[in-house]
């Protein structure tokens, strides 16, 4: 079973995210910010991670930049999950190695769709 | 009880009026997976028209031809839903195998695609995606694309090119949407080079006047389960009539010519596609003739 990571300082996006990726048959942790979420990827890297922009302690760009030299067995597919919708930091993203991009407010559809994209599903 | 009983008889007979408007119209039947969502559909025509209630609505149409309101009644009736490369594997199927296949067969480098009953236009929108992706292939050939679809709304929509950014999340990769659209204020516009490969027409699929000579690749996907068995046997024959003989027909998920068609058999090459069984028929000619 694939395992997504999903991080993001809110409560209640994560339970959202868990339950539609839980009934796509993916395996789900959490983690609360991008430091904990590069810990977690060091002990052992997830397939996808669905990476919110804005969170404390390390935002979601500073875990991308950190992710490119950590040491991970692979390199999880990154796909960006944020209520920045604009086209600077859509192009900010993608140039930072993100390889998919949603924004919020997300459905089922969408997150299917983009898990799809990346060929985690 | 029977309070109960006569509203249950109401709506019976609001659906009787909105089902006979939609078949006159669209051929098409309000399925019962539909008649739940009549009350939310037809909001926005109450407040466009001013009426206080679907009955108020429903003694209008009964008592007055008001083309314009049926037209708004009709477009909120039809299910437009749609998303770009819808069913992922039917576009990495066009991409890896079709497209190459008729790029290879066709001598007079010219390639037409007919997406029928193509709602906002997500479909032909895709296809043009990809044979932009390999505009080298596709130097020095005329690709045309026809775009069709009942409702008169959802070609507007299809035409404009505007995408809210909902609609733009379904299946568009991150860098197709930086490649091919630009923000709109709120929304996302697809370039004029897509937008001008693809012919987006208003036609019924029952009296077609878009549709002119044959398409390489026909695709019909998810119009099929609205209509009724007789009218779906009307709509094989039709894109049968358009369909080259090496031409492609594609289906959606769970539709199939089974049953339906003598004119299509599943295609030899393509897993899940259709082709034609027989050599098309064309009028004037003695037998058949080859084309393409």
């Amino acid at each position: 079973m694939k395992n997504c990571l999903v991080v993001d300082d809110s409560k209640v996006i994560r339970k959202v995210a868990r339950h539609i990726l839980e009934s796509l048959d993916l395996s789900v942790s959490e983690a609360v910010d991008g430091q904990d979420a590069l810990t977690q990827c060091e002990a052992g890297a997830p397939d996808v991670v669905l990476l919110d922009w804005n969170m404390p302690v390390m935002s979601g760009m500073e875990f991308l930049e950190a992710l490119a030299t950590a040491k991970l067995e692979a390199r999880p597919k990154i796909i960006f999950c944020t209520t920045e919708n604009g086209i600077g930091h859509i192009k900010a993203a993608v140039e930072a190695g993100a390889d998919e991009y949603m924004m919020k407010p997300f459905d089922r559809e969408t997150l299917e769709s983009k898990l799809a994209i990346v060929g985690v599903i | 009880m029977i309070a109960r009983r006569e509203e249950g008889a109401a709506r019976e007979g609001v659906s009787r009026v909105l089902n006979s408007l939609l078949e006159a119209r669209t051929g098409q039947t309000l399925s019962e997976n539909r008649s739940w969502r009549t009350d939310t559909a037809l909001r926005p025509v109450l407040r466009a028209h001013g009426f206080a209630s679907i009955d108020a609505l429903i003694a209008r149409l009964l008592t007055t031809r008001d083309a314009a309101l049926e037209d708004d009644v009709v477009n909120a009736l039809l299910n437009n839903e749609s998303s770009f490369f819808r069913d992922l594997q039917i576009f990495d199927m066009l991409y890896r195998d079709i497209l190459p296949a008729l790029h290879e067969r066709k001598r007079d480098r010219v390639l037409r695609i007919w997406s029928a009953g193509c709602s906002t236009g997500q479909e032909a929108y895709s296809l043009a995606m990809q044979i932009r992706k390999d505009a080298d292939r596709w130097k020095g050939w005329r690709i045309e694309i026809l775009a069709t679809d009942i409702s008169t709304a959802a070609i507007q929509q299809a035409r404009s090119g505007v995408f809210c950014q909902m609609d733009v999340q379904r299946g568009l990769a991150i860098g197709d949407l930086l490649k091919w659209f630009e923000p709109s204020g709120d929304d996302w516009k697809a370039s004029d080079e897509l937008r001008h490969m693809i012919d987006f027409r208003a036609d019924n699929l029952f009296a077609p006047h878009a549709p002119h000579g044959l398409f390489d690749l026909v695709l019909c996907r998810n119009v099929l389960l609205y209509f009724s068995a007789d009218r779906r046997r009307k709509v094989f024959d039709l894109l049968s009539r358009h369909t080259h003989d090496h031409g492609v027909l594609l289906l959606g998920a769970g539709e199939t010519v089974i049953g339906q068609s003598d004119d299509f058999m599943a295609h030899p090459a393509f897993r899940g596609a259709y082709g034609r069984r027989l050599p098309i028929m064309l009028e004037g000619s003695a037998g058949t003739r080859r084309t393409g």
